[in-house]
């Protein structure tokens, strides 16, 4: 099933944990913002496979709402 | 000193240019790009910009704070809490450009910053502290069963490079150590780069308690009482008291009495404060760390000591004579309460909310009422800083009285734009077990199902 992961909230990108190919299951985190100091972790809703990555580690400034992880 | 350069922002920034105006000194604010128009900025007497928003390319610049000071012609500088105020590069540089250091010396901010030599000094000063390991690097763990005997079960393993409860895991007994030091290794490895860990005791009913000092650097030191910091949310303190609810007065005697002798022996300058960890079972207690520079909680020790401790801090870093600061004069009244605003939403598992302050409105202050914020409606709050948007104390006759009082307070805090942790805020206040005092840090997590309801 296909899934996009879209940004909660704006901030910095802190940690990116997947890149294209991987496989993932729900629950596994993808990639973390640093928002307000805290760390922002987003996770993956359903199994599958990454499909398109758009974020990178310590971008800034990105907005709410971004897509940053395609999954199939 | 005529003029003090506030070397931060928000409602620390505010606090300390209010205490240099009290005592007729002049005030400069420092700010970045997207602090320009921040109530910090328009209380000073003048401001100067320090670079873009992100703070490591502000804030944190050390270079551009002593420019600032230097266009400014400040002859002091403040650095409030976080920041650079426990960088003993920025202590020095502030002293190398010929001005005063409202701070401890630069030797005791890297006694206390590096935790194992500041472990070693509290053992030195006959402080308890809690039984630890030395660090086992990534893949070598001769000697970890041994260490483990030692340190006693259960313990914790932690990442050395970690911080705020990130690469914590607690084991209960041998057979397990492997295999949890493999996978906590491998995940700071992963999150911190470096796969160091070391073990430490476990406290099943921890509280976390802390003394606030102040020494006069030349090892005379006072303390003023101890604030209990236990109410915290992922390791984040959300509500701060003093007196600390059914602490034996022997165990806070004992424990002022070995924050003041660190001081003594650090030959501490100025406010300071030194954290304990109470185990609420056996009432041990024992080192934690010390942090060498004003607290985010310090309002709490002034509504029930009288004391202004940024006043003392600035005035002793001036050369007044404080004699009038003896120990058998500091005296405690009544019950003072902390609570701690944030701009993230309960309802969504706490994310942090930046956004538009598009309403504001805080009680007023009173003799039993502080309120101290560094942000204004209309402000926009953004995800560069600390989500803290405003602290609220209250003061009462006793326990009962202060929360009652802060809770009313809390009532009235209307905010439009960014979500608020005010809701758990009064969940918290009001739970039975936090007004019969029964409080450790894992009081969040234990009624978090009551905390909750209704919340989400």
């Amino acid at each position: 099933m296909a899934e996009n992961i879209e940004t909660m909230v704006p901030g910095n990108v802190w940690k990116v944990l997947v890149k294209p190919g991987d496989k993932v299951k729900a629950g596994d985190v993808l990639f973390i913002l640093e928002v307000m100091k805290t760390e922002v972790p987003h996770a993956a809703g359903a199994d599958g496979t990454v499909k398109a990555v758009h974020i990178k580690e310590g971008q800034e400034g990105i907005d709410a709402g971004l897509l940053a992880v395609e999954i199939e | 000193m005529r003029k003090v350069l506030i070397a931060n922002r928000g409602e620390i920034a505010c606090r300390a240019i209010r205490g240099c105006k009290a005592l007729g000194l002049g005030t400069v604010a420092v700010y970045s790009e997207a602090d320009k128009d921040a109530l910090h900025v328009a209380l000073a007497d003048e401001a100067h910009p320090v670079g873009p928003a992100p703070a490591k390319q502000s804030y944190l610049v050390i270079d551009n704070l002593i420019g600032a000071a230097r266009t400014s012609g400040a002859d002091a500088v403040h650095p409030g809490y976080g920041f650079l105020s426990e960088n003993a590069d920025f202590a020095k540089a502030v002293i190398a450009a010929g001005l005063r250091w409202i701070g401890p010396d630069p030797d005791s901010i890297d006694d206390m910053g590096d935790k194992e030599r500041a472990r070693l000094l509290a053992r030195s000063a006959g402080i308890p502290i809690l039984p630890g390991s030395a660090r086992f690097h990534m893949g070598a763990l001769e000697g970890l069963d041994a260490a483990a005997g030692e340190v006693g079960f259960p313990l914790l393993v932690k990442a050395a490079a970690g911080g705020g409860g990130i690469g914590m895991r607690r084991v209960d007994q041998l057979p397990e150590l492997a295999k949890v030091v493999e996978a906590t290794q491998s995940l700071a490895e992963k999150s911190f780069g470096d796969g160091t860990i070391y073990l430490e005791r476990l406290v099943e009913r921890a509280r976390h308690v802390e003394i606030q000092v102040f020494g006069f650097g030349d090892g005379r030191a006072v303390h003023m009482f101890e604030r209990e910091c236990s109410i915290q949310r992922r390791f984040q303190k959300i509500v701060e008291e003093s007196p600390a609810p059914h602490l034996p007065a022997t165990t806070r005697a004992r424990m002022a009495e070995a924050a003041v002798a660190l001081c003594r022996q650090e030959r501490y300058r100025g406010a300071g404060t030194v954290e304990f960890v109470v185990d609420s079972d056996s009432g041990a207690f024992y080192f934690l760390e010390m942090n060498t520079r004003i607290q985010v909680e310090h309002p709490v020790t002034e509504m029930n000591t009288g004391l202004d401790l940024v006043a003392l801090q600035i005035r002793l870093a001036r050369g007044d004579d404080l004699g009038e600061l003896a120990q058998d004069r500091i005296r405690a009244e009544g019950h003072a309460i902390e609570a701690r605003i944030y701009a993230e939403n309960p309802a969504r598992n706490f994310l942090p909310s930046p956004g538009l302050l598009k309403q504001f409105r805080l009680p007023d202050a009173a003799p039993s009422l502080r309120i101290d914020t560094g942000a204004r409606q209309g402000d926009q709050i953004t995800f560069h800083y600390d989500p803290m948007i405003a602290k609220v104390i209250a003061h009462g006759r006793d326990r009962d009285q202060a929360i009652d009082r802060l809770l009313a307070a809390l009532a009235e805090v209307r905010v439009e734009g960014v979500a608020t942790n005010v809701p758990f805020l009064a969940r918290v206040l009001s739970h039975p077990a936090f007004r019969a005092g029964d409080v450790f840090t894992g009081f969040v997590a234990r009624h978090q199902t009551e905390l909750m309801r209704g919340l989400v």
